[in-house]
């Protein structure tokens, strides 16, 4: 059954690449929205849009029932949940199925296997996938939590199992620390998720966190090679790149090929990624988690090697097998992307709020910018502080980092404060460069070099 | 006794409670120092703590637990 008419239950940027992903493959648009989006950019691109409640998002977009009720109201045959809100939602998911719509996506059982982190970490370990020395399920009692710290050894990272986006997770230096933070991870989790279980883990020091692309139309599976994301500030990405410059090529055809073993294990359906630790002294990689969805970064990947993931997540949905075999997909130049958020850095990145002033995007060889801004368009306090990504592809990393400098410095916003300047400094700082980082790497470097962002 | 009101500078979620599971900073009728805590602003997925400018007694608050709230809104009145 192929699909006609999709209904997006998302907003921002993600909202619009797919009525632009759903535009080209020839399928309507519904976009539902909350009160605080009635001027949303997606809202006036789509087809058809619906509102579905207040600007609280678990009053709107987290609102299964409403998000339903409004694709049988508009006859939508297909449900996009984005990243985020329902995404990753193996309820919602069932939900849309049992509807008599497609979600596009994987069904829930894959949600549930992969979609938690110690249910995640069995099926790694069951498909030879090397993961984080730590706890095998859920840790039940802070004695056996203590026991298993000491024989990992210490620092240890508690997780909640059904954390995300950095949230819930703690790192403990001693016995005594971990104590106090396993209940404090565990009553985040429970108020952020609604599940207070904890996963224990051993703290690789200096990692990178190297990511894979999957496809999967459920029989047939394939990497789109890795996107490494370690330049970090508080556990959320900043800047993303294609490919790692920290993997031989033979690291790399392990670590993708047990992303694909990985997708194949579950007969994964749809677009996903499958997150490692690299510990580059000694080229171990270590499996974390998998996203049973299109991540944020997903365009450095389109960049690299020439595919639309939006598309072919849409086709997958629709029944399509993969039109390309593994041999198909061949890296090409390197990418980089930069988020653009509504965050000052040189006020310790305090929201910042306000009117989308007089805009000038970026443009030229080799840069794409996703975004959900118009001039005019007011800034809502409501949802997270991504405005938009600016996505950089050249033959080269160097290329790419001074293609990067050109296209910042032409993205205009007017008044508003955004990340933008803090990429003109990275861009140009010698450990970036040289792509000698790791996972903690910015918050040092904010630390040394506040005064340059205050400027 | 002067009157004086509590304001946020920033929109968002406003909520009397530092969890959900937690009781609220401050009821009506109860003493605040200057700096005392009376709710967060959440804006963008961040908490900011909203403090009494002065010492006195709450005497209302003016918006409910998980109101929508704009800058400039006056949040609780203290009467010092």
């Amino acid at each position: 059954m192929s699909i006609t008419k999709l209904l997006i239950a998302n907003r921002g940027e993600i909202a619009v690449r797919i009525i632009r992903a759903a535009n080209e493959l020839g399928i309507k648009t519904v976009q539902v929205y909350s009160q605080a989006d009635a001027t949303s950019l997606a809202v006036e691109m789509a087809d058809e849009f619906v509102e579905i409640g207040p600007a609280s998002a678990a009053k709107s977009y987290l609102n299964v029932e409403a998000v339903l009720k409004a694709a049988k109201d508009t006859g939508a045959d297909a449900v996009h949940p984005g990243y985020g809100f329902l995404a990753e939602n193996a309820e919602f998911a069932d939900a849309v199925e049992a509807a008599g719509m497609i979600f596009v996506g994987p069904t829930g059982q894959m949600i549930r296997s992969m979609g938690d982190k110690a249910s995640a970490r069995k099926v790694a370990e069951s498909a030879n996938v090397p993961t984080v020395p730590g706890s095998d399920g859920i840790i039940e009692d802070l004695d056996v939590a203590q026991e298993l710290a000491a024989s990992v050894g210490y620092p240890v990272m508690i997780k909640a199992t059904a954390g995300g986006g950095g949230r819930g997770i703690r790192v403990a230096e001693n016995a005594e620390e971990l104590a106090t933070l396993a209940t404090q991870a565990s009553a985040e989790a429970k108020a952020a998720f609604a599940d207070g279980g904890l996963y224990l883990e051993k703290v690789i020091d200096n990692a990178r966190h190297i990511e894979v692309q999957i496809l999967g139309d459920g029989k047939n599976f394939v990497h789109c090679y890795e996107r490494e994301c370690s330049i970090q500030r508080r556990r959320q990405k900043v800047w993303e790149e294609a490919p790692s410059t920290a993997l031989s090529e033979e690291v790399r055809e392990k670590l993708c090929a047990s992303a694909v073993a990985l997708a194949a294990a579950v007969n994964y359906r749809g677009a996903g990624t499958v997150e490692y630790l690299y510990d580059e002294t000694s080229d171990d990689f270590y499996f974390i988690e998998m996203n049973t969805r299109i991540q944020v970064e997903h365009p450095v990947t389109e960049a690299i090697v020439g595919i639309d993931l939006l598309a072919e997540m849409i086709k997958i949905a629709g029944g399509e097998h993969l039109s390309f075999s593994q041999d198909d997909i061949v890296v090409r130049g390197h990418a980089i992307e930069v988020r653009i958020n509504a965050e000052d850095p040189a006020n310790k990145f305090m929201p910042s709020l306000g009117i989308v002033g007089d805009m000038r995007s970026p443009g030229g060889p080799g840069v794409r910018f996703d975004h959900f801004l118009y001039q005019g368009y007011q800034i809502s306090p409501f949802y997270d502080s991504l405005l938009g990504k600016l996505i950089i592809h050249a033959d080269t990393r160097e290329g790419a980092i001074n293609r990067l400098t050109r296209a910042v410095k032409e993205l205009k916003l007017g008044e508003l404060k955004t990340t933008a300047p803090l990429f003109l400094l990275l861009a140009d700082d010698p450990d970036v460069k040289a792509g000698a980082v790791h996972n903690n790497w910015l918050e040092q470097w904010l630390e040394n070099n506040i005064g340059k962002l205050t400027q | 006794m002067a009157k004086i009101e509590i304001r946020s500078q920033l929109p968002g979620v406003f909520y009397r409670k530092p969890s959900p599971d937690e009781p609220t900073f401050k009821e009506v009728g109860d003493t605040v120092k200057a700096g005392d805590a009376i709710g967060l602003v959440e804006v963008m997925k961040t908490f900011q703590q909203i403090n009494a400018d002065a010492a006195g007694i709450i005497v209302s608050f003016e918006v409910e637990d998980s109101d929508v709230i704009s800058p400039g809104q006056v949040l609780a009145v203290i009467e010092g």
